[in-house]
């Protein structure tokens, strides 16, 4: 066989937005690994099945709880629950969209057909970001429904055009998103798997305990900026002390987001692939 | 068109490219040659944009790779087989490639028809052979039509079948007026597919010349075949000249050439049957330059051939 089909090197090509190739590339990529499917697959089981196993806990309950604590209850955020397991799924998720290419070389691949890093780093972190996003909310509305629907044997469930409600709902689909996006910085920083998944889940799980050990009120002082506190001041309904405002929650994460990515732009930018 | 120039990469006090300097130009293959360690793969991350040059730069087409906003029209490049996600399909692997780049998606069944993957196009790629794997690298290569073709060791993991296949690629690519750069540690391989050479060792330029005049450097030796070989060893030898005798009766004289080991075997009235002058193989040329020659031949078990030293 000889080079047939290959002709004899074409005009120069229409100069095209590099954005736009990169995200075109990248939805390409996410959309054609199966452990994209199956993560997502688990965001939205994370998010219903324990959302609903937990409102049903709750109502069993129902009766043994004080006055005080039914006339307090937060039916949003307890039909959310399940946010804490799926932003596991999601993070984890968010860590293989980069930290998958370093494990099989791909990344130099990557960077051969789209040289500018920055760029590649921007359109992963928006295609994962929509698409987090979108199963986030989906998940989030259901449970969101689910939950209602179980709390209303209480006459404890609530309509999603209850005050903060929808807020709720959609500051939960914000939150799994911004996890996610925390685990591509991590699996962009450390570039190993195993290592950005620890980091992440340290971050989330294992950071709020120490930092809950401090003497107050360092504990919900610092506690509150965290990503998880900023989050749940996001799908809080009821007022809690020591969370932020909702939208001091979204300020945080974002801060939390954005600086991560910055950092890991200017980090995959320097270093040799 | 590659051009380096004084390109320099250290990993701390490591100097693993040392001021190199030299240019690929369209219409050849050019091989590029090292043993392991000499810088090879180095060099060609420099050129792709994948490391910083510590010092100097290499450019293809007048600019860093980096540059290049769309580079796979510019310049196509096999990386090393396993650069890829073996979870992905082959197609869906050149069509991400693809569309990162502007190329129309008809393109892809195009090239994976040009290396013979088409009936394969829907597999996934970490069911594929090496030799597979690297025929979809030269697929992704091949993708954007580039003037400007990088293979870093192509032939690892292929088939006699697909090493004939991949080196009328080359020449055809050359003969289209694209510059080919082939990097190899498989001397031999060069010798049938390069037309010029560049050689390196410990990151620095050893050779950057044509490939005949890489293997026409005087070798010295001559192969001599004649019924007296015993009686014509001891009088070359005694004229000054280098002698083994092989099992076979046949000499190989260094020291002298083949007009002058003629001219003595008339002399003394001795038929000569054979009179070649020896050409260095690309190894020995090769070994001779990266000064590993000693060390290489030592590990060969040498038992047919006796010097004669009388």
């Amino acid at each position: 066989m000889t080079a047939g089909s290959v002709s004899v090197p074409a005009a120069p090509p229409v100069r095209a937005n590099a954005l736009r190739l990169a995200l075109s590339a990248e939805a390409t990529k996410l959309r054609t690994v199966r452990s994209t499917m199956w993560a997502l697959l688990a965001t939205l089981v994370a998010t219903i099945g324990i959302g609903s196993l937990i409102a049903m806990a709750r109502v069993s309950r129902w009766d043994r709880l004080s006055l005080r604590e039914q006339l307090h209850f937060d039916a949003s955020a307890a039909s959310l629950r399940g946010i804490f397991l799926a932003q596991l799924v999601l993070g984890v998720l968010g860590v293989l969209v980069i930290s998958s290419e370093f494990a099989t070389g791909m990344i130099r691949t990557t960077f051969t057909a789209m040289p500018r890093r920055g760029t590649v780093l921007v359109a992963k972190a928006l295609v994962f970001a929509i698409v987090a996003f979108v199963v986030a909310l989906a998940g989030c509305l259901v449970a969101f429904a689910i939950g209602q629907s179980i709390f209303a044997q209480k006459h404890a469930g609530i309509s999603l055009s209850a005050p903060g409600a929808l807020r709720a709902v959609v500051g939960g689909a914000v939150y799994l998103m911004a996890v996610g996006l925390l685990g591509l910085v991590l699996g962009t920083l450390l570039r190993r798997t195993a290592g950005a998944i620890a980091t992440l889940f340290g971050l989330l799980l294992i950071l709020p305990l120490l930092v809950g050990a401090l003497p107050d009120p360092w504990n919900t002082d610092i506690s509150k900026y965290l990503p998880g506190d900023a989050g749940r001041a996001l799908f809080t309904v009821q007022p809690q002390s020591g969370l932020l405002s909702p939208f001091g929650g979204l300020v945080t994460l974002a801060v939390w987001v954005i600086g991560g990515l910055v950092v890991a732009g200017i980090v995959l930018s320097r270093r040799d692939a | 068109m590659i051009v380096a120039e004084g390109l320099t990469k250290r990993y701390g006090d490591v100097v693993a490219v040392d001021d190199l300097s030299f240019s690929v130009p369209p219409g050849r293959v050019t091989g590029f040659l090292g043993p392991n360690g000499a810088g090879k793969t180095t060099t060609m991350r420099m050129l792709l944009g994948l490391a910083r040059p510590t010092g100097g730069s290499i450019q293809t087409n007048g600019r860093a790779y980096v540059e290049h906003a769309a580079p796979m029209h510019e310049v196509g490049a096999l990386l090393e087989a396993g650069a890829v996600h073996p979870g992905r399909k082959a197609r869906d692997h050149l069509c991400w490639l693809a569309r990162s780049n502007a190329i129309p998606l008809r393109r892809v069944d195009e090239v994976l028809g040009a290396v013979g993957l088409e009936s394969v196009a829907g597999k996934r790629i970490g069911t594929f052979s090496l030799g597979m794997n690297q025929r979809l690298g030269i697929a992704a290569a091949l993708l954007g039509d580039p003037g400007v073709l990088v293979f870093d060791e192509p032939v690892n993991g292929l088939d006699p079948e697909g090493i004939v296949w991949i080196r009328s690629l080359f020449r055809a690519l050359a003969q289209e007026g694209r510059t080919v750069f082939v990097s190899s540690h498989l001397m031999s391989e060069m010798a049938l597919t390069a037309d010029h050479v560049i050689v390196i060792g410990r990151g620095r330029l050893l050779a950057d010349s044509p490939m005949a005049e890489f293997t026409h450097r005087p070798a010295g030796a001559v192969l001599v075949r004649t019924p007296a070989s015993e009686q014509l060893a001891v009088l070359l030898t005694a004229d000054g000249a280098s002698v083994e005798v092989a099992d076979d009766g046949a000499l190989t004289v260094s020291g002298m050439n083949a007009p002058e080991v003629g001219t003595a075997a008339h002399r003394y009235g001795i038929a000569l049957h054979e009179l070649t002058p020896q050409h260095a193989s690309l190894e020995e040329a090769f070994f001779e330059l990266t000064g590993d020659a000693v060390e290489y031949h030592a590990a060969i078990p040498d038992a047919t051939d006796r010097k004669v030293t009388a």
